[in-house]
């Protein structure tokens, strides 16, 4: 009887496996997975999971076919109570190199699409005080709307509107938004969950995120930073709306909070240490 | 009994003893909710008296923490609890007598109400709209229903000043009132964003970190 050839099987195996899962994942798990398309940045990230998917998929069905099969094709039978030892391992010149090949290809491929993706708008996240992958602003500049964390809620300042701050957050659509984060006390988190947008807010600093809005949409703005007893409750709505309808509220805005706004300081990247008032 | 049994008693004993002290530490921790007071209704509004003062009663756990306080309209009786139920979708007149001094506001922004019946509030009888924010003691804010009020903070050379709970009428000190409408049943946080945590690092330990002091929750029934 001739031997079995395991590992033309399992190849077998794996590619079947992988020609079905993988335009399954792809083209129906992918697509719905968070954070949406509400927003250019959004959009993308949900590009590079699908991506991330479509290369993964492939990988983990290498790993469960091989696992199944050894478990299956390798298990101890019968042999009339004897425990017989299996033949000697030998090193293998071709399944090293193959090996080598394959896993640097891919963690290179990985290395360079996440650096252009990054490189191209930023994604969505922080980038400090000076961001190297701010998106083309050819047609119109970015909306600058500061983003004040402090224990426990955030607040909204817009430089281009007075320097009005206020105590939700609207956006028109169609717009590319500059966020600049900061925190007055502890270090927060800015995750806008819907606009793909996530910065920390750190107390002296100011990071900077862009995103770039499409329809109107309303998100959740959450604190990803344990920030002490209310971190929990740190929480917002966010609305995207049209841009007719953001005159008008940063209108209203700018007329409910003329007593705030005189009380306020010079509009300024940061606020922290000064003014810092302590206890007592 | 027999060596064996006897290790085996000691063991399960052993055993039991700690299971029952796991359980009541869960028990308390998952039961530990701070007392609540319902606010008195009057007609359709309901009102809610409160005390803030620089420290808490001297036989308080933490007598130097800054805290509020549940009192009555002539601010007497007062009590230790920051969980106040309140009637849902109804108008809720509070009162607060605050006795603290002067902290300063770490956002200015705050230094205006919002969120309260005409946007304004009453400062010794007096309606306005905000105060200097480096006078501000103190502020009520519900942040999630949009209310938030500051509380002018008494000056340092006002004469007859309160130092630890209770404190009379008779004391340095303002009357700040404001209507609110509650939203529907749930439970709301509420807090204070003045960092008057004397003596902590930056004014927010102590008794900003700590429900029972300057925050807690307001329970909508």
């Amino acid at each position: 009887m001739s031997e079995v050839n395991h590992f033309r099987r399992v190849l077998l195996i794996w590619l079947v496996a992988s020609v079905i899962a993988t335009p399954l994942v792809i083209f129906v798990l992918a697509p719905i997975v968070p954070p949406g398309n509400g927003t250019v940045e959004s959009s993308g990230q949900v590009t590079d999971n699908t991506v991330l998917f479509g290369l993964s998929t492939p990988i983990a069905l290498a790993v469960i076919v091989w696992f199944l099969y050894a478990v299956i094709a390798f298990r101890e039978r019968d042999t009339g109570g004897a425990v017989l030892d299996g033949p000697p391992l030998r090193g293998d010149a071709r399944i090293q190199m193959w090996w080598v090949v394959i896993t640097t290809t891919i963690v290179l491929f990985l290395a360079g699409y996440g650096s252009v993706r990054l490189l191209s708008d930023g994604a969505g996240g922080g980038q400090g005080p000076n961001p190297i992958a701010a998106p083309s602003q050819a047609k119109d500049p970015a909306l600058q709307v500061q983003v004040i964390a402090q224990q426990w809620q955030f607040t909204y300042r817009f430089p281009g509107y007075g320097g009005v701050e206020t105590q939700h957050l609207y956006i028109p659509a169609h717009t590319t938004i500059e966020f600049n984060v900061t925190s007055l006390d502890v270090i927060h988190s800015f995750w806008a969950f819907q606009l793909g947008v996530k910065a920390d807010a750190n107390p002296g600093e100011n990071n900077i995120a862009y995103v770039t809005t499409k329809q109107p949409l309303t998100f959740n703005i959450r604190c990803a930073e344990l920030c002490g007893v209310w971190h929990g409750y740190m929480f917002d709505t966010g609305h995207v709306v049209t841009k007719a309808q953001f005159a008008a509220w940063i209108a209203v805005q700018r007329a409910q909070f003329a007593p705030a706004t005189r009380s306020l300081p010079p509009y300024s990247k940061s606020y922290f240490p000064d003014p810092q008032r302590l206890g007592g | 009994m027999s060596s064996y049994g006897r290790r085996l008693l000691l063991v399960t004993s052993a055993t039991a003893i700690v299971c029952v002290a796991i359980g009541l530490y869960i028990g308390l921790y998952l039961t530990n909710v701070p007392g609540s007071v319902a606010a008195t209704r009057v007609g359709p509004v309901t009102n809610l008296y409160l005390g803030t003062v620089p420290a808490a009663e001297t036989t308080d756990p933490h007598p130097t923490w800054v805290s509020y306080y549940v009192v009555s309209p002539t601010s007497t009786n007062w009590q230790h609890k920051t969980t106040f139920e309140l009637p849902a979708h109804s108008l809720v007149h509070v009162t607060v007598y605050q006795f603290d001094g002067q902290s300063g506001l770490r956002n200015p922004f705050i230094s205006q109400a919002t969120g309260t019946v005409g946007g304004t509030f009453q400062l010794n009888g007096k309606t306005t709209k905000a105060i200097d924010p480096d006078t501000a003691s103190h502020v009520f804010a519900i942040p999630q229903i949009g209310l938030s009020v500051p509380l002018e903070g008494v000056a340092d050379n006002a004469p007859n000043q309160c130092g630890n709970a209770p404190c009379s009428l008779s004391m340095a000190h303002y009357t700040i009132s404001f209507t609110f409408r509650t939203p529907g049943k749930g439970l709301y946080r509420w807090q204070c964003f003045v960092p008057c945590a004397a003596g902590y690092m930056l004014g927010f330990g102590g008794p900003m970190q700590t429900v029972g002091y300057m925050d807690g929750f307001i329970k909508v029934v």
